[in-house]
């Protein structure tokens, strides 16, 4: 079967193109970018702020069980047009990662069925790659199980 | 032991992962990684001696300090990354879209 996330990463170029296809309609597909108890559900944390507007920003966090803050990250939107594409950056606190510049577009592929394409651009080709290598970096929220699933599916 | 399962298993733990994250951006003493968690002292160091024992983490004495290190070539080997990677989003996406055929709108 065809893999429904498919990820280019070309060697020595310093962006991550993403694509999925979904089982939506693209309005589905994009309301799970822009409501916040939506994202919470299917990020896994918590959205402090979510301003879906030009030059709006957004805030997520997640802490561990015990109540350590694990992960923060934020960013602010350059374009949002409802159904079709968001372009916003997207850094995390804390880290060695600088800021990244994130396009994302929607797409319908029909009845009932959409893509979307997620084109991320690094500062440099070394920080594309250790994001790369640090898997879990841009999924700390990950709970053990899901990672075993890394593990047993490959 | 197979290496790279225990590599998986050290950083399965959250606390382990944001200590990877503080490390990679700078080395750091024990009691000032200790100093980002509430965990007790104690967990945190057992968290670093797991992440030393699979060769994550190196370890530099520097005066009476030591200091931690994050080992990225051992990451290379876990990862021949890209699969990992697609892995993680392809769960988030499968969840996003599990959500979204469950989703009853506010109002109509």
């Amino acid at each position: 079967m065809e893999k429904k996330t498919k990820v280019s990463a070309s060697e020595g170029k310093q962006e991550i193109i993403i694509t999925r296809d979904f089982d939506l309609p693209v309005d589905l597909l994009f309301k799970a970018y822009v409501e916040p108890d939506i994202v919470q559900q299917w990020m896994g944390t918590k959205v402090l702020l979510l301003e879906n507007k030009p030059h709006g920003s957004w805030r997520f966090e997640t802490s561990d069980p015990s109540g350590n803050v694990v992960f923060r990250a934020n960013g602010v939107m350059h374009e949002f047009v409802p159904g079709r594409k968001i372009t916003r950056t997207f850094e995390m606190e804390g880290t060695p990662f600088p800021v990244q510049l994130e396009f994302l577009v929607f797409e319908s592929t029909g009845d009932g069925t959409s893509t979307l394409t997620m084109h991320i651009i690094f500062r440099s080709v070394a920080d594309r790659d250790l994001l790369l290598q640090m898997p879990f970096a841009s999924g700390i929220n990950m709970a053990h199980n899901r990672l075993q699933g890394v593990l047993s599916n490959k | 032991m197979n290496l790279r399962r225990d590599v998986f298993q050290a950083i399965a733990d959250p606390t382990r992962r944001a200590i990877l994250m503080l490390v990679a951006a700078q080395s750091m003493s024990a009691g000032a990684i200790a100093a980002n968690f509430d965990t007790a002292r104690p967990t945190v160091s057992k968290h670093l001696q797991i992440l030393m024992e699979c060769e994550l983490l190196r370890s530099e004495q520097n005066g009476r300090e030591v200091y931690y290190h994050f080992n990225p070539g051992k990451m290379k080997e876990v990862a021949e990354f890209i699969e990992p990677f697609r892995k993680i989003w392809d769960d988030r996406f499968s969840k996003l879209e599990s959500v979204m055929k469950n989703y009853k709108p506010k109002k109509d």
